[in-house]
């Protein structure tokens, strides 16, 4: 901070995204890359508060000041490292988190918080570019082995870390390339893979392996994957969707959104061309007013959807903060991406009641608008059922835990009264990500991925030294 | 006080005294009684200069020193001892204080008589001395000593010889009877000597002479005499601690005496006389540990004296003048004795008016800072007055032919028979020219800038990260302490406190410096201002062996001299280099392995000690520790561990004052580091991993373009800086004085450890041994050399950092605190306080106390929370560091609660005082009287329920303040009388407190002023706190405050906030358990201050002792503050600590806020008392017994916290009695009475009235009438014409309409705090001298002035309007520091000026004087410009000032500069400040409208 009044002449100012007639066109990032300049800028908005509430925010308490202050005067290179020691893939929070740092910004309290992501992805792009981001070999190998389940960002995590301490990591991943939803739930609007791909490079040649479109439990034996690892770390998602139990759920056209978002991506990286469902010329419901059905509108206007609505059964989320009542916590405010410039309509207040059809297909969704005005704000019907038209409905009202999983029987792991698994799995087994906590942000998974390679580290430590290889 | 007494956290070597002291010399020899009626009525004239303790009969101590009254003993000796005395000086008396026990007396004067026998000499008896124990109180009766008279004849050898070996018969005496368990309170030799006599006791002034009959009789003849009157701290006074000693009385405090006595005791062994011979072994110690610190002094110039050196010899090197600074006027042989003689001993510094006698003539001498007065007044007869005051007896002013001052440094010499005062000059170019001082330096000084250079070793820059790791360099402290202080070459600045976890606490691995506090001055003696007031002060060092005391050899100068402790690495290697004529270095290495575990590290010291031992007897002159060499298998024993092991081992083996140690070390690397090696004992230090860094942050581009060598320079001129702000902050002048003086509290340090190599340290709550300190540098030396070691910690020392140090104030707290508030939700405060109480087991010493469930009580039977918020109050924020928005959000808040809120430093807008349309009143209750005055008016002063005179603050005790020009607008200009956009200035001490008695009679002056409002007054917690509350209490303040260190601040140097000051819980405890000792608690009422956030933090501060409750932080985060630190830059986001009006729009605060704070917290206050089973908050007062202590956090032991209070019986346990302010002997009350006309019926009054020295305040209590009743009072409505002297604070805060005139002398404080008034002092025109030529008020005058005119006939002495902000003032000559931090108003002097003239002074200008041209070279021209008189408008307004001055005292010599008009602007000069001809506004209009 060489500027202490920098926050009261320099405004905030986020790098624009690309006109939305031409990123409609297309499945490239809908940002544009952040000017150094703009990122150098805006980092000196930042005011190196005593006590540094984005840090507390941010689940994976990047050292957010330090770097800010470290851009600001241009030192790129010790700010990427200042990033990378608490944040392994800045690069996806850069892109895709919502950034609750900059919610618990000092400066949200009363003007526009300081543009932390943007900064955070400056960094990132600017070390890229220079060649910074490059492999971090471990001084020697421990000869432990991990396994690691699931190559989502929790997987992912853990994988680096454990690996640059010098044990042998293998990642066991389903489909065919590693990423989770990364690569399978998140459009490539929002984060093209290439961005995916190049951290696997960096990770292979650190010595992690990746063995892929292996199930475990169906193409590989538990007792031997067990048998073959000093620890297994369980990083397997929170994938089973929320359910709408309506009639006509059964419906034709009715389906989970992450079914959707997995198709299109399949589509689009030209993994399985065409995807299982398609929304050109439909006329699109999506259920759900958050980060998913925002990616199916995204997704859906790119298709060709006739028309796309995104209906939500909450209050219209208020549009501006009360100071000081939930700073520096997350406020339910109405959140706009990129996707809703670019078309579809959002409603709230509308509670879905059943799906309508007719010859197995659905035709549309059957709602009765609410008040928020009972006590305490509760909902209450506020109008007669209508029924909104629809050939496509997307459910995406949440997750609902872990999958049903042979592995954790084989495993021996029981899942919680929640549908997780717990973080202590089981002898040597260990869970991280989304399938303890449940679905979570990439942050909170990167988060978990580093403290369960910690506990892990101290695992293998209290085995001691195996004989090296 | 006895060593029996010890308990809790009291101890009774924090005592400290400070008094009145005056000496009378018949000049032409002639010997009578009436010169000891004269003294005793001087003496009596002093007595409010003294103070009683609980009980009003007993005094302090009061005594008198004269030469021998030979008719008197010859008489009385003859008829009770049956023996005629031998020719004067053939025969020796003394006064001894004999144990009441008639066996034990026995024994005791046995002893006496056999061991002058044994020295060769014979006691001729025992005398009764007549006493009349009737007369004195109760304390003073229970220990009253038999007291008797010891005779002794001389039978061998010649006077000289016999003054020395009653010297050796006392000390045998003293020796003998301790080991023979016998206490010194019961015992004692008051004095024994051939030349003079003492007689002494717990007395008060008044009453010495009626005790002690021998005094009245007219046989007692004297030709001098010497006389003190006693203020200490404690009131369990003993008889044996009244002044006069064997040689001196001394007013004041020996600051340095830590330093000095562990240095004589490191000597001793050294020591060699051929006068004393072999009897000089006789006398070690040379002074006892728990002497007092004149006591020690006392000793120190016996040993001098006695070891052949004259009494001003020995005066002047002991206290020496600021010898170091060039611009002081002294001659080259001068500088030279001085000089020479600091290779002998280091300065034994004040503040300290010290009066001394051989019994052959009186030497007094005033130390370098001239802080305490010493007038004196020499009559057509040859009678000298020398006295703290002027008037402590009356003389015809026609026979008064004399009329000086002592000032700074100087000395004077009063001897019968020499028929005139010896002067300084004369004095010391005498002392300089016994020997060849300068021949001596020249042939044996070494100078360290002219040794040869060496070359470098090549640095390995790869290396320098896994050093900073091994030695805790964290990268927070890295940018933000080390890339500061080389960036601005000045410590960095912080705000809002310290709420981070003690060292001992703390979950991470701290350094060992941290566990450690800076001790500080408050009250009994000053800090100095480092900046302002360099001259005095230096950071010369010296290395080399240490000189005989008792010899004057050439080669004892015979040392390497250098301005700075702080070596470069070029500097010590030319230090230690080898040289053929220089003296011999040894380096030795403190590495230790740690894989060989704590016993390992202890072998290690050991053999370093053993190493050392080996050294030295070799004959290395200057022996290196030095820890180059850190590597994977080595690490650093901790560098203060090896300097204190090595200086306490050297000390004990007899070794210490024959080398010089210096470290070589990559741990230190701020201020309190290099603070603490030198305190205990280093001489001078190489911190080369710091120097290091600093180039590695050039290297990095972290510096900007700033070159390396520049960056270094800076760091280390920002050390040197520093180094001298903790020397400053104790009242210590020079690092020679600080070295070895240990001025430190540890916490968390446990006895073993302290015992072994901290010995003398105070670390009271026990802590850490060897063993875990191995284990904290194990620990972080495996983590640098591990993989990854490169990387440095993030700190999180001074801004959070998550995985850091942990701080009470996280964010979780903040918001939980701002939604509870806002939300009005019971539940989320709950939560707020179970977090807060929970982090603080490991953040807070209150965290490991637990409350004892008991009988529990429910809840509808406990004190209301409408009654519980009352003892509430917010603490002292001023309205400029934070908003207006801000403060009276606060103010209304505390006002609905009807607890108060505090003004701050900085004044108050008297429309705050009226209620608004919604009923809310603005008023802060409290009025601050801080040391700057801002804003401290009369109208003021009565507008407040109470005033809190503030000694320091919790953030960085022993340190003044600064309001930056950017947060001065124009409002807060107008508050504090200054000029918008020009940066303010708070001076480290309030200059009209040097010492204890000042603080009363501050006390005395608020409270004549304004009688209705309490007075209080504002301490910091630390080691001794207790015992100056004690003081406090005594000099008859209302209510104290115990601020913690934790407090918080709008802007104070980082090492401050976080080194300096203890936990409150420490201060209370301490200061309660010595109220209650000393049967003084009922007369105060307690307040604790400083980080408090729950119900529990009330609960246990309450049951510690504390009645009320201050709380800063924790509202105005309720407010909305969000712990930003960034108060002293003006950027408050959330508009609370900034001026800017576009952020105080951002405020969002309300008073609602804020009361539902108070309101939850004593909620839960009441649940907790209900579940102890107490009703009422005054019940719960001092019940420490329903505390217990949980656990041993870090081996800290909380037992001492907790130790119940222990008093007389029946002494009060809260507050429950008044003070007796004994304001109905005011003058003032006949005054209001006669301006009664004025008052009411704006009729015009003119009053008469004589006064003298012992009528204080005058004026004050007339001015608050005036202020309270009649609002602005027409110029001239009422004038009191006064003769006589007057006394302290002569007219202090007189208002507008106001005119004071004195006919007389006057003293200290005259116009202090002059609120519109006009104060004329002229000397009666019968006076034997001219007016010019005589010294018409004393020090201090003027002193944070806000309006009104003085005119002042003669000379004024230092510190002449001292942060004057409005006053207009005519003076023919002011002494030292003139005009200091002056920020409005108008003086002229018409005389000589002396030095430091201006200095820090940002307002108003001053016309001075300047037939001779030299005028600038006595100016401070740091912040001011001088320069001839160029505007026609100023020489207007400075002819007005000298109309008005001849009108209103016929000054002789205004008339004369009149009567040649044109030439006035040739023969004086204008002071301008830069500031103010920056924003080009001058000088204050209103001022000169009043003026002219």
């Amino acid at each position: 901070m060489t500027d202490p009044r920098a926050f009261l002449q320099i405004r905030r100012r986020v790098a624009p995204y690309r006109p939305a007639d031409q990123r409609l066109g297309d499945h490239r990032d809908v940002g544009t890359t952040v000017d150094p300049a703009l990122a150098r800028e805006q980092a000196r908005r930042c005011m190196d508060c005593g006590v540094p509430f984005c840090q507390n925010g941010c689940p994976l308490h990047n050292v957010i000041p330090d770097w800010n202050d470290l851009v600001e005067r241009g030192h790129w290179q010790r700010a990427l490292e200042a990033l990378h020691a608490t944040n392994n893939f800045p690069e996806f929070t850069g892109k895709l988190c919502p950034a609750p740092c900059e919610e618990a910004c000092v400066l949200a309290l009363d003007e526009q918080p300081v543009t932390i992501k943007q900064v955070e992805m400056a960094i990132i792009e600017r070390g890229f570019v220079e060649g910074w981001v490059n492999p971090q070999v471990a001084a020697g190998s421990t000869g432990r082995r991990v396994a690691v389940i699931g190559s989502g960002p929790a997987g992912l995590t853990a994988a680096q870390q454990l690996t640059r301490r010098g044990h042998q990591v293998t990642v066991f991943e389903r489909d065919r390339l590693p990423g989770g939803l990364l690569r399978y739930g998140i459009p490539d609007f929002k984060l093209e893979k290439a961005l995916i791909d190049r951290r696997l490079e960096q990770m292979v040649a650190e010595g992690t392996r990746f063995e892929t479109g292996v199930d475990i439990g169906r193409d590989l034996d538990p007792a031997r994957l067990r048998a073959d690892h000093d620890a297994i770390v369980l990083a397997t998602g929170a994938q089973r969707h929320r359910e709408l139990d309506l009639p006509g759920r059964g419906l034709l056209g009715v389906e989970p959104a992450l079914r959707y978002l997995t198709g299109r991506n399949r589509d689009v990286s030209g993994e399985m061309p065409g995807g299982a469902i398609s929304a050109y010329g439909r006329r699109v419901i999506i259920l759900g007013g958050g980060d998913t059905s925002a990616d199916c509108l995204g997704n859906a206007l790119r298709e060709g959807a006739s028309s796309v609505h995104e209906i939500a059964h909450g209050a219209t989320p208020p549009r501006t903060r009360q100071p000081l009542r939930t700073w520096p916590q997350w406020p339910a405010l109405l959140r706009s991406y990129a996707v809703h410039e670019e078309g579809g309509e959002r409603r709230w207040e509308l509670e879905p009641i059943a799906f309508e059809g007719s010859d197995g297909h659905v035709t549309g969704v059957r709602v009765v608008p609410m008040a928020f005005t009972g006590r305490g704000g509760a909902p209450r019907p506020a109008g007669d059922p209508v029924t909104l038209p629809a050939d496509l409905v997307l459910l995406a009202v949440g997750f609902d835990g872990v999958e049903r999983d042979p592995l954790y029987q084989a495993l021996g792991v029981r899942s919680t009264t929640r549908g997780t698994i717990p973080a202590e799995a089981g002898p040597a087994v260990f869970g991280a990500g989304d399938c303890v906590g449940g679905a979570d942000l990439i942050v909170t998974a990167i988060a978990d991925g580093r403290a369960v390679a910690e506990r892990v580290d101290r695992h293998l430590s209290a085995l001691g030294a195996a004989n090296a290889a | 006080m006895s060593g029996n007494h010890r308990s809790g956290l009291h101890h009774p070597g924090f005592e400290h005294d400070a008094c009145g002291v005056g000496a009378l010399v018949q000049l032409d020899g002639r010997s009578r009684h009436a010169l000891v009626r004269q003294a005793l009525t001087a003496l009596a004239n002093l007595d409010h200069r003294g103070a009683t303790g609980a009980d009003a009969l007993t005094g302090d101590g009061a005594g008198i020193t004269t030469q021998m009254p030979d008719r008197l003993l010859r008489a009385v000796c003859s008829a009770q001892l049956r023996c005629e005395l031998p020719a004067p000086g053939g025969y020796a008396a003394g006064l001894v204080f004999l144990p009441r026990d008639p066996g034990l007396r026995l024994r005791c004067e046995e002893l006496c008589i056999r061991i002058c026998a044994e020295e060769g000499h014979r006691a001729l008896g025992w005398r009764d001395v007549p006493v009349r124990p009737e007369l004195i109180g109760r304390v003073a009766s229970r220990s009253a000593p038999v007291i008797r008279q010891l005779v002794v004849e001389r039978r061998t050898g010649d006077e000289a010889a016999f003054e020395r070996k009653l010297y050796v018969i006392r000390r045998r005496v003293e020796r003998a009877a301790m080991q023979a368990g016998v206490p010194e309170a019961e015992f004692t030799i008051v004095s024994l000597s051939a030349r003079r006599l003492v007689y002494k006791g717990l007395l008060k002034a008044t009453q010495l002479g009626e005790f002690y009959g021998d005094l009245r009789d007219p046989r007692y003849e004297t030709a001098l005499a010497l006389v003190h009157s006693r203020f200490s701290t404690n009131t369990l006074g003993t008889w044996d601690l009244a002044h006069p000693f064997n040689f001196l009385a001394h007013n004041g405090e020996i600051n340095t005496v830590r330093g000095n006595a562990n240095w004589l005791a490191a000597r001793e062994p050294q020591l060699r006389s051929e006068l004393f011979g072999d009897d000089l072994q006789k006398l070690f110690p040379i002074a006892e540990p728990r002497w007092s610190d004149s006591a020690k002094l006392d000793a120190m110039v016996e040993l001098l004296v006695l070891g052949g050196r004259s009494l001003a010899h020995a005066l002047a090197m002991l206290i020496p003048p600021a010898w170091t600074d060039p611009t002081l006027d002294l001659d080259d042989d001068v500088r030279a004795f001085f000089e020479y003689h600091a290779s002998l001993v280091e300065p034994w510094d004040g503040p300290a008016a010290v009066f001394a006698t051989d019994g052959s003539r009186v030497v007094a001498t005033l130390d370098r800072n001239g802080l305490r007065p010493a007038r004196f007044v020499r009559t057509r007869d040859g009678l000298v007055v020398l006295a703290s005051e002027i008037g402590v007896l009356e003389i015809e002013p026609a026979e008064i032919v004399e009329a000086g001052r002592l000032r700074p440094g100087q000395m004077l010499v009063l001897e019968p028979g020499r028929d005139r005062i010896l002067a300084d000059a004369e004095i010391k170019l005498e002392l300089a020219r016994r020997r060849p001082y300068r021949h001596w330096l020249r042939v044996n000084r070494l100078r360290l800038a002219e040794l040869p250079a060496v070359a470098a070793a090549v640095e390995d820059a790869q290396a320098i990260a896994r050093l900073q790791n091994a030695f805790g360099y964290t990268a927070e402290e890295l940018r933000l302490v080390i890339g500061a202080l080389a960036r601005d070459g000045a410590e960095p600045v912080g705000s809002m406190g310290d709420d981070a976890a003690p060292a001992v606490l703390s979950n991470r691995t701290r350094m060992l410096p941290a566990y450690f506090r800076q001790q500080f001055a408050q009250v009994t003696n000053p800090p100095i201002d480092p900046q302002r007031e360099a001259l005095v002060m230096s950071l010369r060092t010296a290395v080399g062996a240490i000189g005989n005391l008792l010899e004057e050899r050439p080669q004892d100068c015979r040392r390497i001299v250098f301005e700075s402790p702080i070596l470069s690495d070029e500097q010590l290697r030319r230090l230690r280099a080898p040289q053929s004529d220089g003296l011999v270095a040894a380096t030795l290495s403190t590495l230790y392995r740690p894989r060989a575990g704590p016993d390992g590290l202890e072998r290690t010291v050991d053999d370093l000690l053993r190493a050392a031992s080996a050294a030295v007897w070799d004959g290395a002159q200057i022996v290196v520790l030095s820890d180059r060499g850190v590597d994977r298998e080595h690490a650093a024993i901790p560098p203060l561990l090896a300097v204190a092991a090595v200086h306490s081992h050297l000390v004990r083996e007899g070794a210490r004052a024959m080398c010089g140690l210096v470290v070589e070390s990559g741990e230190p690397r701020e201020t309190m580091h290099l603070a603490l090696l030198i305190g205990y004992g280093a001489a001078a230090v190489n911190p080369y991993l710091a120097l290091a860094s600093v180039r590695g942050l050039v290297r990095d581009g972290e510096l900007g373009t700033l070159e390396a060598d520049e960056a270094e320079r800076r760091y280390l001129a920002a050390l040197d800086r520093g180094l001298l702000k903790v020397c400053s902050k104790m009242g210590i002048s020079t690092i020679q004085s600080y070295r070895g003086a240990n001025l430190f509290e540890a916490i968390g340090l446990g006895p073993r450890l302290i015992e072994r190599y901290f010995p003398g340290t105070i670390s009271r709550l026990g802590g850490i041994e060897l063993d875990e300190l191995h284990r904290i540098s194990e620990r972080r030396h495996r983590s640098a050399f591990a993989p990854g070691g490169a990387e440095l910690d993030a700190g999180g020392e001074y801004r959070q950092r998550h995985g850091g140090e942990r701080h009470a104030w996280d964010a979780e707290a903040v918001s939980r605190l701002q939604r509870a508030v806002r939300d009005e939700s019971h539940a989320t405060f709950e939560e707020f306080a179970q977090a807060v109480d929970a982090a603080g087991r490991s953040l807070t010493l209150r965290g490991g106390l637990e409350l004892r469930q008991g009988s529990a009580i429910p809840l509808d039977q406990v004190e209301s929370s409408a009654e519980i918020v009352k003892r509430f109050a917010t603490g002292a924020m001023s309205l400029g560091s934070i908003s207006k928005e801000a403060h009276e959000t606060l103010a209304v808040a505390m006002n609905r609660l009807g607890g108060r809120s505090n003004t701050g430093e900085g004044g108050e807008d008297p429309a705050r005082s009226t209620r608004d349309a919604s009923g809310d009143l603005r008023r802060s209750a409290i009025k601050q009287v801080a040391s700057a005055r801002f804003g401290v008016t009369a109208d003021y002063l009565v507008d407040a329920d109470q005033l809190q005179i503030k000694i320091s603050q919790g953030a960085k005790p022993g340190e003044g303040g600064q309001l930056p020009g950017d947060k001065v607008d124009s409002a807060i200009a107008a508050l504090r009388h200054a000029t918008p956009g020009v940066g303010l200035i708070s001076p480290p001490p309030h200059h009209d407190i040097y010492s204890i008695e000042d603080l009363a009679q501050l006390i005395h002056d608020l409270k004549s002023v304004n009688p209705a409002a309490g007075i209080s007054v504002k301490l910091v917690s630390e080691a001794g706190v207790g015992t100056v509350a004690a003081g406090v209490a005594k000099a008859k303040a209302e209510h104290i405050v115990i601020a913690g260190h934790d407090g918080g601040t709008g802007a104070a140097p980082l090492s401050s906030l976080k080194q300096t000051g203890l936990p409150w819980e420490m201060g209370l405890a301490e200061t309660h358990q010595v109220l209650v000792m000393n049967g003084l608690r009922g007369r105060v009422r307690l307040q604790v201050d400083g980080g408090l956030r729950t119900g529990r933090d009330v609960v246990i501060a309450a049951m510690l002792g504390a009645e009320e409750f201050a709380f800063s932080t924790a509202p105005l985060v309720a407010a909305g503050c969000v712990m930003m630190r960034v108060c002293h830059l003006n950027t408050c986001p959330v508009g609370i600590a900034t001026q800017d009006p576009e952020l105080r729009r951002r405020f969002t605060g309300t008073p609602e806020h804020v009361v539902r704070y108070f309101l939850f917290v004593a909620e839960q206050v009441r649940e907790l008392m209900a579940s102890v089973g107490v009703a009422t908050m005054d019940e719960l007062v001092g019940r420490c017994d329903l505390l217990r202590a949980a656990g041993r956090r870090g081996g800290l032991d909380l037992g001492a916290l907790i130790a119940p209070a222990l008093g007389p019986d029946g002494s009060a346990r809260r507050h429950c009695e008044r003070q007796d302010h004994g304001l109905e002997k005011a003058v003032d009350h006949r005054l209001i009475a006669a301006a009664e006309p004025a008052l009411s019926g704006r009729e015009r009054v003119v009053t008469r009235c004589r006064v003298a020295n012992t009528d204080r305040s005058v004026g004050a209590m007339l001015g608050g009438a005036i202020a309270r009743r009649a609002g602005a009072l027409a110029e001239g409505g009422v004038t009191v014409l006064a003769e006589g002297i007057g006394g302290q604070s002569f007219g202090a805060f007189i208002p507008s309409g106001l005119s004071l005139h004195l006919t007389g002398w006057c003293n200290d404080y005259a116009g202090k705090g002059l609120s519109g008034g006009t104060l004329v002092v002229r000397p009666p025109d019968d006076a034997g001298l001219p007016a010019e030529r005589s010294v018409v008020v004393g020090n201090t005058v003027l002193y944070g002035a806000t309006g009104g005119r003085a005119f002042l006939r003669g000379q004024a002495g230092e510190r002449f309007c001292v942060r004057n902000s409005g006053a207009a003032a005519v003076v023919e000559g002011v002494g030292d520091h003139g005009c200091e931090y002056m920020t409005g108003g108008v003086v002229a002097v018409l005389g000589e000026t002396g030095r430091n003239f201006a200095a820090g002074m940002s307002g108003g200008i001053a016309f001075v004087l300047d037939d001779d041209g030299s005028f600038h070279s006595r100016c401070n021209l740091a912040m001011v410009d001088v320069e001839p008189i160029t505007e026609h408008e100023d020489v207007a307004l400075l002819a007005s000032l000298l109309e008005q001055h001849v009108e209103l005292t016929a000054s002789s010599i205004a008339a004369s500069l009149l009567s040649e008009r044109a030439a006035l602007a040739e023969r004086f000069r204008i002071v301008i400040p830069h500031d103010l001809r920056r924003v080009g506004v001058r000088p204050p209009a209103a001022v000169l409208e009043r003026v002219a």
